[in-house]
C-alpha cells in the first residue's frame, strides 16, 4: 500500500526518509504539473504541516528562510533592501496562486534551468541547509544544483532552509526576467545582481544569469571587474560579452542560443545601470 | 501477470467549504479540484490544465487564491475553502458578480470562476484597487474570449455597479443588455462538457499515437481487458461501424480510431473503457500495441516537394485543394504600375486554447443514441454521428452543454464518436474528458501558411493589380482545409478595389494534426500579407498609410475580386475616417517619444480587413422557432449554439422586438437537436446575420398569428400577462386568453417560424461569383513600444473601428472585437504551436491580462438590408486586422519589416541587429 505521510516535525520527516523512498511534496506546484493524466500512486512525504520549516529568521551572521516559506510569505516579510531582487523574482513566479503555494526550497529542488528563484539566491551567496536522520549540514547553492533537474539531495535528505549571509556593506539587489509575455512565463533569460556599496564605490558584487545554461551561473569575471568601480549609471558599461563566455545556452522554442547571450548581456547592463542609479 | 498497483491509503479529511463543514474520505493526494468536483459535487470550479497554467480552478484557501488542481486535499484539512458557489449569498449575487454581469465580463464563462475568485481575493485586501493591481492579482488566470478589458472594468466598478433597467418591449435591439443566460456563468451553476456526467458513467481514455507517422499492430484486446479489472472493453478501428468522418460530405478521411496506420502524433488509436480509476491506471507500456515508425512529411515544403511520400495514398502531390480567383490580367497590369511591392510571409500552427478541454458523454436509449457534448455545431454532429454509427439521423440526439470556448476548434468531432460507439456497444453511459496535453495534441489548429504576394498601384496610389499564392499546411486530414483554400483567394487582395487580381490558395497534407477552422479560416494569415503590401506601397509613394488605404477602400457599387458588385453596407471608409483623429494623435505621440527614448522606440500601424459572412458560395440556412404555450410560456427554440459570443442574448433581443414583447419574458432552449430546428453551425461569423434574420422572421410570424387572434392592427402594442395576450391599438385594447387554445406543437399552442438562407451563387472556374451575401469591414490601429535591446514588443493601444451593420448588443460586439484583438495579438507576438513540443499552456503562450493594450472600439453601422435590423457579423473580423496593425507599428518604430509571425523577441532582435549603428 502506498503511503501519504504528513508529519508535523522535521525529526519525524527525516526519520521517515531514512526508512523508505518517499516523494517530497510541499506546495505541489511542480509535483502535480509533472503528473497530468497520470495516476498518483507514489509514497508521499508531505512536509507542509511542519510549522518550523516555514519561518524566516536571522542571527548575527545569516538570514534563514525556512524551506516551505512560500513566495507570498517572502513578499509580505519585512526584509532589508538586500532582498529586493529576490522579492522581484517572487512576483514573477507564476501567478499569485502559485506564489501562495509554491515554496522557495521547492523551486531549488526542482532545479529547472529556468527556475526564477535560483539567480537571485546565487546573487545573495545563499547556502542550503540539508538534514537527514543524523546530521544537519549546509552547502553553497551553486554546488547544490548539479544540472537540469539534478541536485545533491539524497533520497534520505530534506532541504530544510536557505541561509543568506549578511553582507559587510550596505547592499541592494535587483532581478529582471525576460519572457514573451507578462505573467506566467518561463524565462528566456534572467539576471539577478547584488551590490555592496560603500562611499559610492562597489565593494562587493554578485551577478547571476539564469536560463542561459543548464544551471544558472554567477559571472565571476564581471564581478571582479565591478569591484572598486563608482556606483552610478555607468556601472552597466563594465559588462562585456567575454564575461558571459562560460555560459552554454540552448536553442529552443522560446529563443535562440545567440539571442540568450545577446539579450543576457543587455539585461546585465540594464540591471547594473539601474542598481548604480539607486545611489 | 501484472504487478499489483499500489493503492494510496484512504484518509479522512475534514474542512470547511463555503462555510459548511465537509468530510472527504479517500486518497489524501487527490487534487482538491477533483475532490470539489467529483466528491462534493461543486462543479463550479473548472479544470483547464491540471498544471497551474490557466488558473480556471482557482479557489480561496483561508482567504488566499490558489490553484485547486495543485493542492493535495490533505493540505486543506482544518482549513476553509471558498469556491465560486460560495460567492453569492443565498441566491443574491455579490457586488463583484453583479459588476461582471453588467460589464459583460464573462463570455463563455469557463474562466469566470477563477477570475471571480482571484478578484475576490484582491478585493478582500484592497477594496479600491487600480488597474495595475487588478492585473497583478488576476495574472494567473487565462481567458481566451474577452481580451480581459471588460473583466478589469468590472472589478474597477464593483463599488458602483448598479443594475441597469432592461429595455422595454420594442427597444431591445441596440440596447446594452447583459447576457440573458449570464447569471449561471457567475454562480458556478452553468454546466459545461465535463460538469453533468452521470455518476454511473463509464470512463473512456483515448490511447494516442506517440509518433507523427507509424504503422501499428494491436494484440489481443479482449485478453488485455480481461486481465485488467475495471476495464470493460478496449475499442479499436473495427469496432467503429463506419470509421471515417470529416467536414465535407465527400471527404470522410479521418478515422475515429486509426486502422493500422497513424498519420499524426496524437491520433486516436485505441479507447480504454471502464471505471475511471482503471482506465487512468493503465500504463502506456502495458498496452498490446506495436508501432513501426515511418518517416513523416513535416511542413509545406516537404509535402509539396516532387516525389514526396503521400500522406493519403489517393491524394497525389499531397494536394487537398487548389483554389483560384482570377479577374482581369494581373501579370500584364504590373507593367503599368508606378510602384510595386513584393514579399513572402510565413505563419505557424496556432492553437485555439479554449480553456475548456473537449468533454462529453453518451448514453444509449433503446435504438437511439444521445450525446451531451461541448460543441459549436450540434446539427453537423448529429449528421456526422449518424454516418459513423450507420444510424438514421433521427436516432441521434445531440444535447450541447455550455461551451467553454470554441473559436472553430469545436466544429470537428472530438469525443462524440468515441463515447457514442462505446455507449452503444456497452449500453451504459460513457464519458470522456480530454486532458490539456491531449486536447492540444489531438485538436485542429490554424493552418500554417506561406504566402507570396505582389501588389502594384499607379502614381496616384490607386491599386492596379494584386497577385498572390498562398500555401497552407492542412495536416493529416482534410477537416476545414477546403474552406481555407477557397476563402483565402477571395479575400487575398484585401478590402480594396483592385481591377486585376490573381489569387491562388493550396492546401497540402502533412503528418501533423489536422488544420481546421480557426477564427477567420486563413483570412488572418492573408491579411498579414496584403496589409504589408499596402504599407510598402504607401511608403514608396510617400503617402500616409491611412490615406493610401482610404483611396482604395471598397465602397458600395464597387466590384470585388470575384466580380461581385457590393450593393450596400461597405463601411471601410467610415471606419478609416473614425480612426483618423486617433491616427494623427498616435503619429504625433510616436514622433515626440522617439526624440529621446534610447533603446525604446514607439510606432503606430494600421490594418484593414473585410470578411464574407457565412459559408463560402454554399447554402447555409437557419431555422428558428418561437413557441407560446396555453399557459403563456414564451420559448425561443434556438438551434444556434452560444459558445460565449452572446447569440442567446442577441437572438432573444431580435426575437423580442420582432414579436413586440420584452426580452425577459423569453425562455430559451438551445441547440438540443430533438427540440430545436437546424440553425447551422456557430462559425463564419454567421449567427447574428443568418440566425438573427431567421429569428426576426419567426418573431414576425408569431406576432402576425397573435394579431390575427386578437383582431388587432399591425402596429398594436402587445403585452403578455400570464396566459392572456393583450394588444393596444387605435381601436383600444384587445385581449385573448391562450388557455382557450389546444397545445398543437408539444406544449405550445402557437408557434412562429422563420428560415433564412443568405443568397449566394457558386463561383466559376476563375472564382468569379457571389460567394457571400454580405461582408464585414474593419480598420484597426496599433500603437506599440519596441525595446530594441531585447526585441520585445509591448502593444500600448488599439483603436478598432468595425462596420457591423447594426450593433444589436454593443456589449457583445465590443466583447467580440476585444477578444479578437487578443487572439490577433497572440498570433502576431507569441503563439506558435510545435507538435510534440508545446502541448501545454506554459510552453504554448497565449496573452495574459498583462499583455493586453488599452482597447477602444468604434462601432460603424452601415446597414445591411438583408440582415436583422441591418446587422452583419463580427465574430472573426475582430482578430483579422490586429496582427497587420502590430506588424506595421513595429516597422514604423524600428524600420524593420517582419515577415514571419509570431514576432518572438529573438526573431525581432535578429532582424534589428543589422540595422544597429550604435
Amino acid at each position: 500500500m502506498a503511503a501519504y505521510l504528513r508529519p508535523t516535525s522535521q525529526s519525524e520527516a527525516v526519520a521517515a526518509l531514512a526508512q523508505r523512498n518517499l516523494t517530497i511534496l510541499a506546495g505541489g506546484t511542480d509535483f502535480y504539473p509533472s503528473r497530468v493524466g497520470q495516476p498518483l500512486t507514489e509514497d508521499i512525504l508531505d512536509i507542509s504541516a511542519i510549522a518550523a520549516l516555514r519561518e524566516i529568521g536571522e542571527d548575527a551572521g545569516h538570514w534563514r528562510i525556512g524551506a516551505t516559506t512560500t513566495w507570498s510569505d517572502l513578499l509580505s516579510a519585512r526584509l532589508p533592501p538586500l532582498f529586493d531582487g529576490l522579492k522581484l523574482a517572487a512576483r514573477e513566479i507564476g501567478g499569485v496562486q502559485i506564489q501562495n503555494a509554491g515554496t522557495i526550497a521547492g523551486n531549488l529542488c526542482n532545479a529547472s534551468p529556468a527556475a526564477d528563484g535560483v539567480p537571485p539566491l546565487l546573487a545573495l551567496d545563499a547556502r542550503v541547509e540539508i538534514a537527514d536522520a543524523k546530521n544537519i549540514t549546509n552547502v553553497a547553492l551553486a554546488e547544490f544544483i548539479l544540472g537540469n533537474r539534478k541536485t545533491l539531495l539524497r533520497p534520505d535528505q530534506l532541504l530544510t532552509a536557505i541561509l543568506i549571509p549578511k553582507p559587510e556593506h550596505a547592499a541592494r539587489s535587483r532581478f529582471v526576467k525576460l519572457g514573451a509575455r507578462k505573467y506566467l512565463v518561463v524565462s528566456i533569460v534572467m539576471v539577478a545582481a547584488t551590490l555592496e556599496v560603500d562611499a559610492g564605490r562597489v565593494r562587493g558584487a554578485r551577478v547571476a544569469l539564469g536560463a542561459a545554461s543548464a544551471v544558472a551561473q554567477r559571472l565571476p569575471l564581471l564581478e571582479t571587474a565591478l569591484i572598486g568601480q563608482a556606483c552610478d549609471a555607468t556601472l552597466g558599461d563594465h559588462a562585456k560579452a567575454d564575461h558571459l563566455a562560460a555560459l552554454a545556452p540552448i536553442d529552443d522554442v522560446r529563443a535562440s542560443r545567440e539571442y540568450r547571450l545577446d539579450a543576457g548581456l543587455a539585461l546585465v547592463r540594464r540591471v547594473l545601470k539601474e542598481l548604480g542609479e539607486v545611489a | 501477470m501484472n504487478a499489483p498497483r499500489a493503492q494510496v491509503d484512504a484518509q479522512t479529511v475534514r474542512f470547511v467549504v463555503n462555510g459548511v463543514a465537509r468530510e472527504y474520505s479517500g486518497s489524501p493526494a487527490k487534487r482538491l479540484a477533483d475532490v470539489l468536483r467529483d466528491d462534493l459535487g461543486l462543479t463550479g470550479t473548472k479544470i483547464g490544465c491540471n498544471a497551474g497554467d490557466c488558473g480556471a480552478c482557482t479557489v480561496l484557501i483561508d482567504g488566499r487564491q490558489v490553484c485547486s488542481c495543485l493542492t493535495a486535499v490533505a493540505q486543506v484539512g482544518g482549513r476553509s475553502v471558498t469556491t465560486v458557489e460560495g460567492l453569492s449569498d443565498a441566491g443574491t449575487l455579490s457586488g463583484l458578480q453583479r459588476a461582471f454581469h453588467q460589464h459583460g465580463a464573462a463570455q463563455c464563462g469557463i474562466c469566470t470562476p477563477g477570475m471571480l475568485i482571484a478578484a475576490a481575493d484582491l478585493l478582500s485586501r484592497n477594496a479600491r484597487p487600480n488597474a495595475e493591481e487588478v492585473k497583478d492579482a488576476l495574472g494567473g488566470v487565462l481567458c481566451r474570449c474577452t481580451g480581459y478589458q471588460k473583466i478589469i472594468e468590472a472589478i474597477l466598478d464593483v463599488a458602483c455597479a448598479e443594475q441597469a433597467p432592461l429595455p422595454t418591449a420594442g427597444a431591445a435591439v441596440g440596447a446594452r443588455v447583459p447576457k440573458v443566460d449570464g447569471i449561471a456563468k457567475l454562480t458556478g451553476e452553468e454546466r459545461y462538457g465535463a460538469d453533468g456526467i452521470p455518476a454511473d458513467a463509464l470512463w473512456l481514455r483515448v490511447v494516442r499515437s506517440p509518433h507523427h507517422h507509424a504503422a501499428f499492430e494491436v494484440g489481443d484486446l479482449a485478453a488485455f481487458a480481461a486481465a485488467h479489472p475495471g476495464i470493460e472493453r478496449v475499442l479499436c478501428a473495427r469496432d467503429v461501424p463506419s470509421n471515417g468522418f470529416g467536414i465535407y460530405p465527400h471527404i470522410k478521411d479521418q478515422p475515429v480510431l486509426a486502422d493500422g496506420l497513424v498519420r499524426f502524433r496524437g491520433e486516436a488509436v485505441l479507447a480504454l473503457v471502464g471505471t475511471r480509476d482503471a482506465v487512468e491506471s493503465v500504463g502506456v507500456a502495458e498496452l498490446p500495441i506495436r508501432y513501426r515508425k515511418l518517416p513523416p512529411v513535416m511542413g509545406i515544403a516537404a509535402a509539396a516537394a516532387p516525389g514526396a511520400p503521400l500522406v493519403q495514398a489517393d491524394k497525389p502531390g499531397n494536394l487537398l485543394l487548389d483554389g483560384w480567383v482570377r479577374k482581369g490580367d494581373a501579370a500584364a497590369a504590373f507593367a503599368g504600375c508606378a510602384a510595386v511591392a513584393e514579399a513572402a510571409f510565413e505563419t505557424g500552427f496556432v492553437e485555439h486554447a479554449y480553456i475548456e478541454p473537449e468533454a462529453g458523454w453518451a448514453r444509449r436509449i433503446g435504438d437511439r443514441l444521445e450525446i451531451h457534448v461541448t460543441t459549436q455545431t450540434p446539427y453537423m454532429d448529429r449528421d456526422e454521428m449518424a454516418l459513423v454509427m450507420k444510424l438514421a439521423r433521427e436516432q441521434i440526439r445531440i444535447v450541447p452543454t455550455a461551451c467553454g470556448g470554441g473559436f472553430g476548434g469545436k466544429l470537428d468531432l472530438s469525443v462524440q464518436p468515441l463515447v457514442g460507439v462505446a455507449a452503444w456497444l456497452l449500453d451504459q453511459p460513457v464519458a470522456c474528458v480530454y486532458t490539456r496535453p491531449e486536447s492540444m495534441a489531438a485538436s485542429t489548429k490554424r493552418h500554417p501558411s506561406r504566402i507570396r504576394i505582389k501588389s502594384g498601384c499607379d502614381a496616384k496610389g490607386r491599386l492596379l493589380a494584386v497577385e498572390t499564392e498562398a500555401d497552407f499546411d492542412t495536416g493529416a486530414y482534410a477537416s476545414w482545409g477546403p474552406t481555407v483554400a477557397t476563402r483565402v483567394p477571395i479575400h487575398a487582395s484585401g478590402p480594396y478595389f483592385v481591377p486585376h487580381v490573381s489569387a491562388r490558395g493550396r492546401a497540402f497534407f502533412t503528418h501533423c494534426h489536422p488544420s481546421g477552422a480557426f477564427r477567420g479560416f486563413g483570412v488572418p494569415q492573408g491579411a498579414i500579407a496584403h496589409e504589408a503590401m499596402m504599407d510598402e506601397l504607401a511608403d514608396k509613394l510617400g503617402m500616409d498609410r491611412l490615406a493610401f488605404r482610404r483611396i482604395n477602400a471598397l465602397k458600395a457599387g464597387d466590384a470585388t475580386a470575384t466580380g461581385q458588385v457590393l450593393a450596400h453596407s461597405a463601411g471601410l471608409v467610415q471606419c478609416l475616417d473614425a480612426l483618423q483623429p486617433h491616427w494623427d494623435a498616435a503619429l504625433a505621440a510616436c514622433a515626440a517619444f522617439n526624440k529621446s527614448s534610447g533603446a525604446r522606440r514607439r510606432g503606430v500601424g494600421i490594418g484593414c480587413m473585410w470578411y464574407g459572412i457565412g459559408n463560402t458560395a454554399l447554402s447555409n440556412p437557419s431555422t428558428m422557432r418561437i413557441g407560446l404555450s396555453s399557459k403563456g410560456v414564451l420559448t425561443l427554440y434556438n438551434g444556434a449554439v452560444d459558445i460565449g459570443q452572446g447569440s442567446n442574448t442577441i437572438l432573444t433581443q431580435i426575437a423580442a422586438d420582432a414579436l413586440g414583447l420584452p426580452l425577459q419574458q423569453f425562455n430559451i432552449v438551445m441547440g438540443d437537436t430533438d427540440l430545436t430546428a437546424d440553425a447551422g453551425k456557430t462559425s463564419a461569423s454567421r449567427q447574428t446575420f443568418v440566425s438573427g434574420k431567421a429569428v426576426e422572421l419567426a418573431g414576425r410570424d408569431l406576432r402576425a398569428k397573435l394579431l390575427s387572434l386578437l383582431e388587432a392592427s399591425a402596429d398594436a402594442a402587445l403585452r403578455l400577462e400570464g396566459s392572456v395576450v393583450k394588444a393596444t391599438d387605435a381601436q383600444g385594447e384587445h385581449q385573448y386568453d391562450l388557455a382557450w387554445l389546444p397545445s398543437r406543437h408539444g406544449t405550445d399552442a402557437l408557434r412562429g417560424e422563420g428560415t433564412f438562407d443568405p443568397p449566394t451563387s457558386p463561383q466559376d472556374a476563375n472564382g468569379q461569383g457571389v460567394p457571400y451575401a454580405t461582408y464585414a469591414f474593419a480598420a484597426q490601429l496599433a500603437l506599440v513600444e519596441v525595446d530594441c535591446d531585447f526585441g520585445t514588443v509591448k502593444v500600448l493601444d488599439i483603436v478598432a473601428a468595425h462596420d457591423v451593420g447594426k450593433a444589436i448588443n454593443p456589449i457583445q460586439v465590443e466583447g467580440q472585437i476585444q477578444g479578437g484583438i487578443m487572439q490577433g495579438l497572440g498570433l502576431a507576438l507569441m503563439e506558435e504551436y510545435h507538435p510534440g513540443r508545446t502541448e501545454n499552456l506554459h510552453d504554448y503562450l497565449i496573452p495574459t491580462i498583462g499583455d493586453m493594450p488599452s482597447m477602444k472600439c468604434i462601432l460603424i453601422e452601415d446597414p445591411e438590408p438583408l440582415g436583422p435590423s441591418g446587422a452583419k457579423g463580427v465574430g472573426e473580423p475582430g482578430l483579422i486586422p490586429t496582427a497587420p496593425a502590430i506588424l506595421g507599428a513595429i516597422h514604423h518604430a524600428t524600420g524593420v519589416r517582419m515577415r514571419q509571425v509570431p514576432v518572438l523577441p529573438h526573431r525581432l532582435r535578429a532582424a534589428l541587429k543589422p540595422t544597429e549603428t550604435r
